[in-house]
Parts: C-alpha cells; sequence; structure tokens
C-alpha cells in the first residue's frame, strides 16, 4: 500500500503577516513546512518503521514555488518521492481535494494523512473533502494511530471529548498535536533527499476552477483598552478590576 | 430555503444553532428558515428550535443516535436537495466543519468555511473569516444555486423567537452505513459550562505554577465567578489539565465576554484561540508579557497573591 501525505509551505507562526492591495503578502516572510502536516509525515514514517506494509511514501503539495521548500523537507525526513502540482492561483480547500483525489487514485493510495487545520487559511476542510471525493471515510483531529494489515485503530478528539476508532483502509486522517514528535531531518538524509525524484504536474490537468473569491483581507486588531492596575497592594488591585469588570466593560453581573 | 442543521448536546439545542438562526435572518437570503433536527429522541430539541425557525424537519431514527460525519454528511445533502435549499448553513464546531466539506462536494456546491459573518451581494453569498492564526480577517465569497456555510461559534448573537413556532415535519432519510467503528469513548465532563458556551473564562498558563495551584486558583475564580475554565498547551502538555480545555491554534476557539488569563505568556498560538474576546484581562507577574499587549485590563502581580484576593472579594 502507498500512502499519500500532503504538505504546504506556511508563514512561521511568529512571522508578520502584512496586507498589500487587500491580499496577504508572503513577500519576504519566513516560511516553514506547516506543522499540523509534519505530524503526517512523520507518522507515515513511523508505520512503515513499525513493520506495517507500507510500499511508498508519497508527499503532495499543491500551490506556488515556494512549496517545493515543504517537499524537500518531506523527502529529508523519509518520504520516498514528492509531487508538486505548482499554480500561483489560490484556490479553496474544496476544489484542491480534486488534486489530492485523482493524485491517489493515480498513485494507487490506500491512505491519506494530512494537517488537521492549515496555518495560513485557518481551513479544516481539505481532508473532508478529499475523503468525500473519494468515497472514503475519515478520521479527524487524530492523536495516536496504529495500522495493522489493512485495519487502522486509534483515537480521536470529537466535540466533547475523545474516541477509539477501527476503520479498514482506505481512509484519510487527518492529523494534529500530541499525534508523535516529527524528526529533524539529518545532513546526510537532507543530501540523499536532493537525488529523490520531485515531480512537477501541471495543475491545468487536474480541471481546477476556483469556486471561492477573497476580496478583501484585513489584519485584525481590536483596540484594547489597556488599562493597567498596579498589582502590588492585592487586595485593591482585585477590588478595582472587579470594579472595572462589573461597572465598565459590564460583563459581571 | 435556507436550511441550518441543529447542532444538540445532552438533550438541548446547542447555543450555536441559535447563532445560525441569526445568521440566516441577518443574511438577506430569501425563503423559509429551515432547521433539520438530526438525532434520536429529539422531540424536545425540535420544539426548542420550532421557536425560532419558520420549520423544523426532524429525523428522530436509531441510526443518528450518535454523530457519524459520513451520515450526517449525506443526511444534510438529502434535505437540502429535496427542499431545494439555495444556503446550507452548519455549525463550525469540530464536527460540523468535519461533515460540512463532504455536503459541499456532494451538493457540487462552493463551501463558506467558519465565517464571522454572512450576507447577500448580488448574486454571490459573502462571508468573513479568519486566517493566518486569526491575525487576519479575509472577506470571501461564492455564488450557486447552493452554498455551504459553517459558522464560526460565538459570532452571532442567539436568535429569540419571531413570531409563531414553525411546524414540524418528520423527513425520511436513506443513510448510509457507517464504516468507523467507535471502539471507546471517553467524554471529558466538567461540571463547568462548556468552553465555546461560556460568557466567561478562566484561563491557567504555566505561571499558574502547579496542578494543585490550577485548582485552587483557576478553578477557584472560575467557580467563584460561574466561569469556564481553559488551559494553555504548556499546562495540557505537562498533564496538569485535560486536552479538552486547551484555547488556542491546537485547541478551542473561544470568544467569550471576558477571558482572564492567569500566567499566561501569550504565545500567537494561544493568542489565535482566544484574541477575539470582547474583554481580555490579563494577571502575569512579567510586565513584558505580550499577553499585556492585547488586554483591556491588566494586573503585574503575582497569581499567588492577585487571585486569592480576587476570589475573596469576588464572593462579596
Ligand atoms: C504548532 C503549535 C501549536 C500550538 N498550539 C497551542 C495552543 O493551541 N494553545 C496554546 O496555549 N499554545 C499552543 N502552542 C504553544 C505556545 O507556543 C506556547 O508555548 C504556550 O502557549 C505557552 O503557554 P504558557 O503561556 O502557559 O506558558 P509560558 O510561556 O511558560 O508562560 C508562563 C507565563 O506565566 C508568567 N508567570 C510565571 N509565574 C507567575 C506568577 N507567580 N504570577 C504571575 N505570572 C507568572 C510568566 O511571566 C509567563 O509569562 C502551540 C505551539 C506550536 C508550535
Amino acid at each position: 500500500m502507498n500512502i499519500l501525505t500532503l504538505v504546504r509551505q506556511v508563514p512561521d507562526a511568529e512571522a508578520r503577516v502584512k496586507i498589500s492591495q487587500q491580499a496577504v503578502d508572503l513577500d519576504g516572510t519566513t516560511l516553514v513546512v506547516d506543522g499540523m502536516d509534519e505530524y503526517g509525515v512523520e507518522e507515515a514514517l513511523r508505520m512503515r518503521e513499525s513493520g506495517a506494509g507500507v510500499e511508498q511514501i508519497i508527499a503532495l503539495a499543491i500551490g506556488p514555488k515556494r512549496n517545493e521548500d515543504a517537499l524537500r523537507t518531506a523527502l529529508a525526513m523519509g518520504v520516498d518521492r514528492a509531487i508538486h502540482v505548482e499554480t500561483n492561483e489560490q484556490f479553496d480547500a474544496v476544489t484542491l481535494s480534486k488534486v489530492v483525489a485523482q493524485v491517489a487514485q493515480a498513485e494507487n493510495v490506500g491512505l491519506i494523512l494530512v494537517g488537521g487545520q492549515e496555518a495560513d487559511w485557518d481551513s479544516q476542510a481539505l481532508g473532508a473533502a478529499s475523503a468525500e471525493r473519494l468515497g472514503w471515510p475519515q478520521l479527524t483531529w487524530t492523536n495516536e494511530l496504529k495500522l495493522d494489515g489493512d485495519t487502522l485503530s486509534g483515537r480521536h478528539d470529537v466535540d466533547d471529548g475523545n474516541e477509539s476508532f477501527r476503520v479498514t483502509l482506505p481512509a484519510v486522517v487527518t492529523t494534529q498535536q500530541g499525534l508523535n514528535e516529527p524528526r529533524y531531518p539529518t545532513l546526510p538524509n537532507i543530501m540523499k533527499a536532493k537525488k529523490k525524484e520531485l515531480r512537477k504536474d501541471d495543475a491545468a490537468s487536474y480541471g481546477l476552477q476556483a469556486r471561492v473569491r477573497t476580496v478583501g483581507a484585513e489584519i485584525q486588531t481590536r483596540a484594547r483598552r489597556n488599562t493597567m492596575i498596579d498589582g502590588k497592594d492585592p487586595q485593591a488591585a482585585a477590588a478595582q478590576l472587579l470594579e472595572l469588570l462589573r461597572n465598565e466593560a459590564k460583563v459581571l453581573a | 430555503m435556507i436550511l441550518i442543521v441543529a447542532e444538540h448536546a445532552a438533550g438541548k439545542l446547542g447555543k450555536a444553532t441559535l447563532e445560525m438562526v441569526t445568521a440566516a435572518r441577518e443574511s438577506g437570503r430569501e425563503g423559509p428558515i429551515t432547521v433539520l433536527v438530526l438525532g434520536q429522541n429529539v422531540s424536545a430539541i425540535a420544539t426548542e428550535a420550532a421557536a425560532v425557525a419558520d420549520q423544523v424537519l426532524v429525523a428522530d431514527l436509531p441510526q443518528l443516535a450518535t454523530y457519524n460525519a459520513e451520515t450526517w454528511a449525506a443526511a444534510a445533502t438529502q434535505i437540502a436537495q429535496e427542499g431545494e435549499a439555495h444556503t446550507v448553513i452548519i455549525g463550525g464546531s469540530r464536527s460540523g466543519r468535519e461533515y460540512a466539506p463532504r455536503v459541499a462536494v456532494k451538493l457540487d456546491a462552493p463551501y463558506l468555511e467558519d465565517v464571522t459573518s454572512l450576507k447577500a451581494s448580488g448574486a454571490a453569498l459573502q462571508g468573513q473569516r479568519y486566517t493566518y492564526l486569526a491575525r487576519v480577517t479575509e472577506t470571501v465569497e461564492a455564488e450557486g444555486p447552493v452554498v455551504v456555510v459553517t459558522v464560526k461559534p460565538g459570532s452571532f448573537a442567539a436568535a429569540t423567537p419571531a413570531g409563531a413556532a414553525g411546524e414540524q415535519y418528520d423527513v425520511e432519510l436513506t443513510l448510509p452505513a457507517p464504516r468507523v467503528e467507535i471502539t471507546g469513548k471517553s467524554v471529558e465532563k466538567s461540571s463547568r459550562v462548556a468552553l465555546t458556551e461560556a460568557d466567561v473564562i478562566v484561563t491557567g498558563g504555566r505561571g499558574v505554577g502547579s496542578p494543585e495551584n490550577f485548582s485552587k486558583y483557576v478553578e477557584g475564580l472560575a467557580d467563584a465567578l460561574g466561569a469556564g475554565v481553559g488551559a494553555t498547551r504548556a499546562v495540557v502538555d505537562a498533564g496538569w489539565r485535560p486536552y479538552a480545555e486547551q484555547v488556542g491554534q491546537t485547541g478551542k476557539t473561544v470568544q467569550p465576554g471576558a477571558y482572564i488569563a492567569l500566567g499566561v505568556s501569550g504565545a500567537v498560538q494561544h493568542l489565535s484561540g482566544m484574541g477575539k474576546s470582547k474583554n481580555i484581562i490579563a494577571i502575569n507577574k512579567d510586565a513584558e508579557a505580550p499577553i499585556f499587549k492585547v488586554a483591556d485590563y491588566g494586573i503585574v502581580g503575582d497569581i499567588n497573591e492577585i487571585v486569592p484576593a480576587l476570589i475573596e472579594a469576588s464572593k462579596r
């Protein structure tokens, strides 16, 4: 069985985001592999290392040229080959799932691993939409996974707690913090990765048509009162805070 | 029609459903506001929903006793098609954002995810959503015979009855057999208000010092104020608190009236989950802590001294 892992290159969490012409401008911004996706890459590698019948692990990125770096990182972590569907057009997650589904079918994939939420678009839709296009079940927000033959079991978060589950592959799984600790690529592996295949696919061949338009973007800063209270006299500070919360902010009865 | 899929838990209609009704009313989209209630033994929930909707469709079936992404997606899709819905509104909960994309694919509809506003703009439906760890607000729009939307919890006021209660109708559904087998479930029970429903939240960070102090100070203050309890990832990773309480990028997103952060540094990943709170109150001994930059009220001081005084004073 082959595993498909999705990776994206996103701004570093601490990087400043700026807007120009009603859109987020990433020029000069420090970019990194989306941390949520790294959990998926790591988990695929661990499944193979634990002796599950994993033939190939393929990393897929869809988007601008910068995503090559995310694919190089995945290759250096240990995936076997990479596919980059390069496009500068911004597609929503439901549209992008068309590419994921087509690649999964062409590459004979039995399991897709993708980050639970994207650190740039804050979207959680790619995994679920890909699963629907393929007619596969999905497990989201997983924090424990075990592959035994074609049975995948594990644990994931749900609205009111967490569940243990079992499912027969094929399936789509979204990953999150707590699943594992992603490895750092070692220098020898970074060197080896340079020789691995990074295939470029033509986005046009996937028949994409963006369905969601972004018509504006703004940096969100809510004006805050920034009223500072001196904490040297704890009783006085506590009384003053409660008074402000009751009578100025009106958030306490 | 506008189709809203109800969120409910423990036999009660969730606040999220009332918020979705407001989103539908404010959207300017025409047609009856229809709430679909999926579950088992849901007649009381349907009656609650009828108070705010033009009509309520009820699927009271054993197969719907527990949520499943594939079943829910099939049910919502079938009703949207039969009722010729032009707008399908689903809650922005973990489960809502899990099955809504499947509905969008099934209906071949564009999907506006986790919006905080909703309005018709010509033929298009327009919404705002937070991106880049909630640091950016983007305005997005889509058009089509039908558009699927999830609504971020806490973004709209809860709807109150406007006019007579809507009629209730039973619906028949053809549902797929769930393929995911649930082998165990652990419900994180809390005697407190759920974080996403709480109007006041007290959150503890590593600065609280220990699990014992967390109980004493964070839970103590929450009890005194009738508030929900939150935690930072540092606290969850240290095993002091359950993951269900984590607020942030990889935890819950909350927007209470008041968010009281005790010993929380204010890392971007934390801010992305609570930065939209109406009032942020921070207590931290480090005057330079980034949390103060987003605070409405801040006390520079030691948790061990300030919080007991606060608990004492709030009881008066
Ligand atoms: C991919 C990723 C996802 C993440 N997701 C999340 C998330 O969802 N939620 C989240 O919270 N974090 C998340 N983080 C972690 C985040 O970056 C921070 O590490 C974390 O929020 C810090 O928690 P903290 O503020 O409790 O601890 P610290 O950063 O250790 O801060 C403790 C604070 O307490 C103060 N303090 C200490 N003692 C006292 C005292 N006696 N009285 C008063 N103040 C005191 C200190 O001055 C300090 O400001 C994520 C990180 C990554 C990389």
